[in-house]
């Protein structure tokens, strides 16, 4: 009995090590799997579409002993299988071949056009869920008011109106009619070549190295792009924040809150938005994730040397190892932001975390 | 015995789209620090009263009467600060299921001193120590560690002994249960009944027992109002229920099956459209 008594500790700790250790395994194995299927059909896409990769480097004038050559050097008489482990092998070292485009690695150019993007989509998720949940919880508590309406309003003319237009237009009225912002790109011609970026993201940049001249002219450049991103986001916020706080407020809890005879706003941000931020978390990661891919069309209508423009502009090249690595990158962060909000979801609903 | 709440002519109703519909259609009674029972079934109007003393009628509902007086307090009247000021501190209220009346993401012992610090300007210490022995005033034996659980991670029988916990802490004169056990296994609701009676007991309160189970009631309340309707038809001592007159509620008597008594098959209720009147 003593004995058993002194022991069952010491199992029960090791069981629970053992069992996180197995989640934690298993939770691997989805991840490599699941990258092992991303390399694997993007790879096969790139080689399927119709467009010959030698021709892209050597051009349409090259006499056929340099097209055969070209051709032996990037691997392409090989079988395919054998094609995908080489390159497999490439970008698990980090290495996704050369852009024809660029001359760089595709590494490096991603390396600098990425945190373009993700800064945009950054701030324009800031901006989409501080607006759109306070908007989403008035709607929801004013039910079918004067306030309901308007915000369902704004948010139906978000998802419906397209982007670039909208783009347009702002970059017509605030740049070139009322000039209170910056024009497209990140940053003015002026500063292009005195500031040099450490992190990729300007606005950290320019608050590190203390430029306020600098950080002035990145936000006037962001603020159009990422208002306009924050806004569509907002759009999809507000409508699942008032979903969900509807959904919540018709709960039991509400009424004993309100039988405790807590305050009206305790009861909507303390209770009720408590418990919709559980699913509200994997609404905002999923638009983050989409805003993530590099939004093409307001990256090309503001200039925005971002992740969507850079693979467009490879595709349109035919540069395919660009295209596959932006497509890793873009499929990791998929994966990444998925965790993250795996993780949060965990914090915030004590119902699915294991003890 | 001095009144505690005095309730004449209580209405409550809702206008819909197809009409108007009429919950609870001139209620009267008046309650001592006493244990009434309501019973009556389904859209009866018998939660809707309870909500309606309590203030908590959905928002849409109007509700009308000559008065509605708890301690001296005109209801009617008292402004909606007043009112909340009253719940939780005063009048409380223990709703059905603990699965979905307690907020999952919050501990249990955050939702007990919630109530206390609405109510009193506590310290944190203090506002702790009142809720472990509101706990263990409910009989939970560890307070301890069920103060930093959250509600998932306790049985239906302790969710209801905690949703007492939180209703009590502040101390209010008058409780409204609504249908407290329903949710629970038979053996774990005498438990809970013999809780809330001897908290009942000890601290004068006045209680008001909504139940749709008549036996559970009439051995638990001192007197019993039977609705139907949306109306009063019956008052009674619960010692002598046997001797109920109105059909309904000999309706509801004869339904009861009895150990031996060979019965089969057990009589239907009835609904006559004149008990409406």
């Amino acid at each position: 009995m003593s004995m058993s008594e002194t022991q069952r500790p010491a199992g029960r700790a090791n069981r629970r090590a053992r069992a996180r250790l197995k989640a934690v395994a298993g939770f691997l194995l989805v991840v490599a799997t699941t990258y092992l299927g991303l390399v694997a059909v993007t790879f096969f896409i790139g080689r399927v579409v119709p467009i010959d990769p030698v021709l892209a480097i050597v051009g349409d004038r090259a006499p056929a002993r340099v097209v055969e050559r070209v051709r032996l050097e990037m691997g392409l008489d090989l079988p395919y299988y054998q094609q995908f482990w080489l390159y497999l092998k490439g970008v698990l070292q980090g290495n996704f071949g050369t852009s024809v485009l660029t001359t760089n690695p595709v590494m490096t150019d991603i390396r600098r056009v990425f945190p373009a993007t993700m800064e945009l989509a950054t701030v324009g998720t800031v901006i989409g869920a501080v607006i759109g949940i306070p908007l989403g919880v008035l709607a929801a508590v004013r039910r079918g008011s004067v306030a309901d309406q308007v915000v369902r309003i704004v948010g139906l003319i978000g998802y419906s109106v397209p982007i670039f237009w909208l783009g347009l237009l702002a970059l017509l009225v605030f740049y070139a009619r009322l000039g209170w912002t910056s024009g497209p790109g990140r940053i003015d011609v002026v500063f292009e070549y005195t500031f040099t970026p450490i992190t990729g993201f300007y606005l950290l940049d320019a608050i590190l190295a203390r430029d306020w001249a600098v950080f002035r002219d990145v936000l006037s450049h962001i603020i159009l792009p990422a208002s306009l991103l924050g806004y569509f986001s907002m759009a999809y916020v507000s409508r699942m924040t008032r979903s969900f706080m509807l959904n919540e407020l018709g709960q039991e809890y509400i009424v004993a809150a309100r039988a405790k005879g807590l305050s009206e706003t305790r009861i909507i941000w303390g209770h009720a938005l408590r418990n919709a931020a559980v699913p509200l978390v994997t609404v905002i990661a999923l638009s983050y994730a989409g805003l993530l891919e590099g939004s093409v069309l307001t990256e090309t209508v503001f200039a925005w040397p971002g992740l969507g423009l850079y693979i467009t502009n490879s595709l349109q090249n035919a540069d395919m190892n660009a295209v596959l690595g932006g497509t890793i990158v873009i499929g990791s962060v998929f994966i990444a932001i998925n965790l993250l909000s795996d993780v949060l979801y965990r914090m915030l609903d004590p119902r699915t975390r294991t003890r | 015995m001095s009144a505690l709440l005095t309730v004449e002519d209580l209405r409550v109703t809702f206008p819909t789209r197809t009409g108007i519909i009429e919950a609870v259609r001139g209620v009267s009674f008046t309650l001592g620090r006493e244990r009434l029972g309501i019973v009556g079934e389904s859209g009866s109007g018998k939660s809707q009263t309870g909500r309606a003393i309590m203030g908590l009628t959905p928002e849409h509902g109007v509700i009308t009467a000559k008065r509605l007086d708890f301690n001296g307090i005109d209801l009617l009247k008292a402004s909606k600060a007043e009112r909340r000021a009253l719940r939780g501190k005063r009048i409380a209220m223990v709703l059905q299921d603990p699965k979905y009346s307690l907020n999952p993401v919050m501990t249990i012992g955050r939702q007990i001193v919630e109530t206390l610090r609405a109510h009193e300007p506590v310290s944190k210490a203090e506002a702790r120590r009142r809720a472990l022995d509101m706990l263990a005033a409910v009989q939970i034996r560890d307070p301890e560690r069920v103060f930093d659980l959250y509600p998932h991670e306790v049985s239906g029988g302790m969710g209801q002994r905690v949703m007492i916990a939180m209703m009590l802490v502040a101390g209010p004169e008058l409780l409204i249960a609504d249908e407290p056990t329903s949710a629970l296994d038979v053996t774990v609701q005498l438990e809970v009944l013999a809780i809330l009676n001897r908290l009942v007991a000890e601290r004068g309160m006045g209680l008001i027992f909504i139940s749709h189970d008549l036996r559970l009631v009439s051995s638990f309340c001192d007197r019993v109002i039977v609705m139907y309707a949306g109306r009063i038809v019956e008052e009674l001592p619960a010692a002598r229920l046997a001797e109920a007159e109105h059909p309904y509620t000999r309706g509801l008597l004869n339904c009861m099956p009895e150990i031996g008594a060979d019965r089969h098959p057990l009589p239907v209720l009835e609904r006559k459209a004149e008990w409406k009147e």
